[in-house]
């Protein structure tokens, strides 16, 4: 267990400069990711045009993983069709708590294998995987999800 | 001052381990206090040497452990100077004692309209189990404010203090920021206009010893485990006569008089609230840790404790992006605390990676974060097997997060 694989300085960076960091008023879709155990909420908005993703940002309070977690996934899903936005999120679950480590293709993967340091921290997954749940929960129609 | 720390530290084996590679700082004693060989003794010798359910049998093991049961029971009436052992009821912890009060007093006494009073500082066993009875009896909760960070507006105290308020319930120690509430004013206020008073003293028996009667409170409750007792065990000491009006809280054995079909008639106190088998071992075990404390001494404790919480605030004050939240004076050795820039549990995990066990969250608190304008914090809480090198370990590596983050 080594403290740099969970700080990496991806997460550091996306932490201090979270990307899509705001609300977004024409949003088509949000829903609020709450974490009871500490209190954080994360709200994620989405504006879908089609079955594309043509906006996405997050707002809210938390973690460096939370934050960090939230800004690298609005990156990665911005401009995908629903269809790969469900194979990504997918993905990142898995990366994230699957009993297998899934291979990583970093090619493919990108700056999100940087969450791959949070397998080794139980503690801390489920700030990892708030505002995914989230924005699952935001197209689902539900506008409020916890992670108990 | 005579304060062997080697030997206290010898009595805890749990802090002689390394944890991921370092020595073991336990430094979250407010969430739950370690345990000393002669509590995890007393307990061992219930189990291993004359183990039996209590008032029932008239065997000799039995008997043997009704009168350790019971001894318990006077040795901790004698620690917190209840004027009787049978004011003090062992129940499951804080929680339940609250629980208990609120239910069996609150349906007694509660109706549409009356008002229960707490504060925005409370623990939320001491807002929920009331929200839970004012939903039953139409009663309505309200809470004194904070006036100064991390300190009870005691004007807005006065205001709110009514003909509608039945019943105070206030902590006596803050467990997110160690404030010492000004309790036995409190009461003398509550009790001029005939309102009696609960007090949660989970975070204040670790600290200084009790004096119920000198408090004058109504109701006074704590859990064992915080106490370097056992988890699963906790006290409801009631006034006599309060207690003796209140309608039994659960039913069951140990607490029945006769029992038929039609009609079940009642014990007296405290078997009257103590339905089924208690929590015998866990009794037994928190005795022997106000002997543990008593013989280490309070005042002894309190001289330690509070260089120890000089010591560390000073050294935390250095770091410029650490801001400790809450009063100066008048605090127990807890330092409840933000970081510019650096979110609690991140804080809470890099010194984990260090062997050092602190609390990052909103500590069951979530009114008193509001209030505060943040959503959780980190907690140090200081104890009496805590030391002055542990607390520079902690520094170090602050300065380290500091570091970490900042770039
Ligand atoms: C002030 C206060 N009240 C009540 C409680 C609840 O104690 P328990 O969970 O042991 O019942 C705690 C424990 O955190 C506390 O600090």
């Amino acid at each position: 267990m080594d403290l740099s694989d969970l700080y990496q300085e991806i997460i550091l960076d996306h932490n201090k400069h979270p990307r899509n960091a705001h609300d977004m008023s024409d949003a088509t879709h949000s829903a609020e990711g709450y974490n009871p155990l500490c209190g954080d909420e994360i709200k994620v908005y989405l504006k879908l045009e089609g079955d594309r993703v043509v906006d996405i940002s997050f707002k809210g309070e938390g973690c460096a993983i939370s934050k960090a977690s939230a800004s690298l996934m609005t990156e990665r899903l911005k401009g995908k069709t629903l269809a790969e936005l469900g194979k990504e999120s997918a993905f990142v679950l898995d990366l994230l708590s699957a009993e297998e480590e899934p291979e990583l293709d970093l090619g493919e993967v990108g700056d999100l294998a940087a969450l791959s340091g949070v397998r080794q921290f139980p503690a801390r997954i489920k700030c990892a995987t708030l505002a995914w749940h989230a924005v699952d929960a935001a197209l689902a129609g539900e506008d409020k999800i916890s992670t108990e | 001052m005579s304060w062997d720390i080697d030997s206290i530290r010898r009595d805890f084996p749990v802090l002689s381990q390394t944890v991921r590679g370092k020595p073991l700082v336990y430094f979250d004693s407010a969430a739950s206090a370690q345990k000393p060989r002669q509590v995890v003794e007393a307990v061992d010798a219930y189990y291993t040497t004359y183990y039996a359910n209590i008032h029932r049998g008239v065997h000799e093991l039995s008997m043997r452990a009704t009168d350790a049961y019971e001894a318990a029971r006077k040795r901790i009436a004698k620690a917190i100077h209840a004027a009787d052992p049978r004011e003090v009821i062992f129940v499951r912890g804080a929680t339940e004692a609250i629980n208990l009060v609120a239910s069996s007093w609150g349906r007694g006494h509660l109706s549409k309209g009356d008002e229960i009073l707490i504060s925005m500082m409370e623990h939320h066993a001491n807002i929920v189990s009331w929200q839970l009875i004012a939903e039953q009896t139409g009663a309505v909760v309200k809470a004194i404010p904070m006036g100064e960070e991390g300190v009870l507006d005691m004007d807005a105290f006065d205001r709110l203090l009514s003909d509608r308020t039945k019943i105070l319930a206030i902590g006596h120690i803050s467990n997110a920021l160690g404030t010492v509430h000004p309790v036995r004013a409190m009461v003398d206020k509550a009790h001029a206009r005939g309102i009696p008073v609960l007090v949660d003293g989970a975070q204040a028996v670790p600290h200084m010893p009790i004096n119920v009667q000198e408090l004058g409170c109504d109701f006074y409750v704590f859990s064992g485990h915080k106490v370097f007792g056992p988890t699963g065990v906790g006290v409801l000491y009631g006034r006599g006569e309060v207690l003796e009006s209140m309608p039994p809280y659960q039913g069951g054995g140990e607490m029945i008089r006769s029992v038929s079909i039609e009609k079940t008639t009642f014990r007296d106190i405290p078997e009257r609230f103590e339905a089924g088998t208690p929590h015998i071992a866990g009794a037994i075990g928190l005795a022997a840790s106000f002997d543990y404390l008593e013989g280490l001494g309070w005042d002894n404790i309190h001289a330690w404790e509070a260089s120890l919480l000089a010591y560390a605030t000073e050294r935390m004050e250095e770091i410029p992006s650490v801001r400790i939240m809450g009063p100066k004076d008048n605090k127990a050795s807890v330092i409840s605390f933000v970081m510019e820039d650096v979110h609690p549990h991140d804080i809470a995990t890099v010194l984990d990676a260090e062997g050092i066990a602190i609390r990052g969250g909103h500590h069951c608190a979530q009114p008193l974060m509001r209030a505060l304008g943040v959503s959780s914090t980190a907690r140090v809480s200081l104890a009496p097997y805590n030391t002055k090198e542990e607390v520079d370990t902690l520094i170090k590596t602050l300065q380290k997060i500091h570091t970490m983050f900042a770039e």
